[in-house]
């Protein structure tokens, strides 16, 4: 007996031995830098409260019978871009480029099996795994926006998969990815800090494609569609705009000076738009509505999105108060054309961003185009930027239009995408949930 | 005299109010109700507990009409609400005894015009 527990003390310290020799090796690979990584991981938890928030906003705006069904779509991309991410996402996205630069491939992110002990500039790589793996789960639950009401529950989840493996990983691999051809683009490569190609311009132009692809819905535009729960709505925003501090300002990926830059351009250009959105209304309807409000907020975030690293104050108001005229007649538009972009994915997110992508060549800071003019050697000018930011714009445009109108046209003849009008009328809560959302309150 | 009582599917109140209003009838009263018919009910599913919905959501229209609007208003709620399935409802007719406008204490056929 005594021999075995002898023995058995003896494995156990050469365990925790090799442990100790383990945990060192590591340590000298990377020390963490404890401030960024604290500010990194509370900003991969403010980026998916966004996703409950766009749930709430979106479940908000539908009419009761959809509830459920429209904040499951939101809720959903957690779950299935979450799984898709660890096993494949993060190596597509962020690997060494492949397929002549078209996406990226790293053994070692597959399945996330390599970083367990990796340490980049100071912050665990899990932490920027998850931390771009919210923007991933964010950005197919935007397009739910344009094919509200409408869609089965199993069509939406493939067209999610699908979606992010087409079109969202081969974006964030040409912008973020530091081989990516656009993030090598011109002097100091394609502007865009937290995804305002990658992330709204895709999502909006691929509303703009899936609306016109399902058609609209039963009765739009004669009857009008109310919304059952603006209160709903409105505390979605609230979540969103405070999330957005974690979407911008984390995405400088580190906490310091461009951090600090990012939050306050966030505030002011949200605020900008907002306010720009709430006098527009006040001239024109005689009448502010909470609706245009929070629209407003959302114009300003969006258009601040790829800018909030390089612009100054002055510039976020103005794209703040740019983005919200452009939003407001960009819905008007949506009236005159009759598209059932269903909750304005395209006319905000698609609008309002793009708008950020080209206008922030105007706003950058001095000591930016300074630094882009040593990097290349001659003078680099905002009007060269312009046609960076065009070309990663049309990039985006091109890629997102093809690959949701092919992916909607196989989900559509596969498993079906397009709800019928017997199910449509039902409303998805009842027909593909078998649940309801409220009681009596409201009529439909 | 008459009220006019419908029963109709909820997702059809909005053809229902086009057609009252193609006809000209643009006075009418609008409550949530639950109802059984013979349409059966059908089940939900709550955490695997299976509930049984018998009492369906339906819409309930109060319309109080003049003898010469009666058959109109029937026509109309018709034309919006029939489907040709089970479940589109019923309309009931009854006798109105009197009707009062509180505002002008008019009473009678000027009240419900």
């Amino acid at each position: 007996m005594k021999l075995f527990r002898m023995l058995g003390s003896l494995i156990t310290a050469a365990a925790v031995s090799l442990f100790y020799a383990v945990s060192c090796f590591a340590g000298e690979n990377g020390v963490i830098d404890s401030g960024a990584t604290a500010w990194m991981l509370t900003s991969t938890a403010l980026v998916l409260l966004m996703v409950p928030g766009l749930a709430m906003f979106y479940g908000g705006l539908v009419r009761t019978k959809n509830v459920l069904g429209t904040m499951m779509h939101s809720f959903v991309s957690i779950a299935i871009i979450g799984v898709l991410w660890t096993i494949f996402g993060y190596s597509l996205s962020f690997g060494h480029s492949i397929l002549g630069g078209f996406l990226g491939w790293n053994p070692d992110y597959f399945f996330l099996k390599g970083i367990d002990e990796s340490i980049v500039n100071g912050v665990p790589e899990y932490v920027l795994a998850m931390f771009q793996g919210k923007f991933a789960i964010i950005t197919p639950a935007l397009i739910a926006g344009a094919l509200a009401e409408r869609v089965y529950f199993r069509g939406y989840c493939l067209f999610i998969a699908l979606w992010f493996l087409f079109v969202y990983c081969p974006l964030a691999h040409w912008v973020w990815a530091s081989d990516g051809w656009l993030f090598n683009a011109g002097a100091r490569g394609v502007i865009d800090l937290a995804g305002g190609t990658v992330i709204h311009v895709s999502a909006g132009v691929s509303a703009l494609v899936v609306s016109l692809f399902l058609g609209k819905r039963k009765g739009y535009p004669e009857t009008v569609v109310m919304p059952n729960n603006l209160v709903m709505t409105m505390i979605g925003a609230g979540l969103l705009w405070v999330g957005w501090f974690g979407f911008n300002a984390g995405s400088t990926v580190h906490s310091g000076l461009d951090t600090a830059r990012a939050l306050t351009m966030t505030q002011i250009s949200a605020s900008s738009g907002a306010v720009t959105w709430l006098v527009l209304e006040a001239i024109i309807f005689k009448k502010a509505t909470s609706l245009g409000f929070v629209s407003g907020i959302l114009a300003g975030l969006v258009v601040i999105t790829p800018a909030a690293g390089v612009v100054l104050p002055s510039g976020a108001l103005i794209l703040g108060m740019l983005s919200s005229i452009a939003c407001y007649f960009a819905l008007k538009m949506k009236a005159k054309f009759g598209y059932d972009d269903s909750l304005d994915c395209f006319g905000i997110h698609g609008v309002g961003s793009g708008l950020g992508v080209l206008m922030l060549s105007f706003f950058i800071r001095g000591s930016w185009m300074a630094e882009a003019s040593a990097a290349i050697g001659t003078r680099w000018t905002n009007v060269d930027q312009f046609f960076i930011q065009l070309k990663g714009l049309s990039a985006t445009i091109v890629l997102a239009a093809l690959g949701t109108l092919i992916i909607s046209f196989v989900v559509e003849n596969t498993i079906g995408f397009r709800l019928g009008k017997a199910k449509e009328m039902a409303g998805m809560d009842h027909s593909l949930h078998g649940e309801h959302g409220y009681g009596m309150l409201n009529v439909n | 005299m008459k009220l006019i009582i419908a029963m109709i599917q909820p997702h059809k109140l909005p053809d229902v109010k086009k057609a009252l209003f193609e006809a000209e009838i643009h006075k009418m009263t609008v409550t949530n109700v639950l109802g059984c018919g013979q349409q059966r009910g059908f089940s939900e599913t709550y955490r695997g507990v299976v509930h049984e919905v018998n009492l369906l959501k339906k819409v309930r229209l109060e319309i109080a009409v003049n003898e010469d609007f009666v058959d109109d208003t029937i026509k109309a709620i018709i034309k919006g609400a029939k489907t040709g399935n089970i479940g589109d409802g019923k309309i009931f007719v009854m006798d109105l005894q009197r009707c009062i406008r509180i505002r002008t204490e008019d009473e009678g056929h000027d009240a419900i015009g």
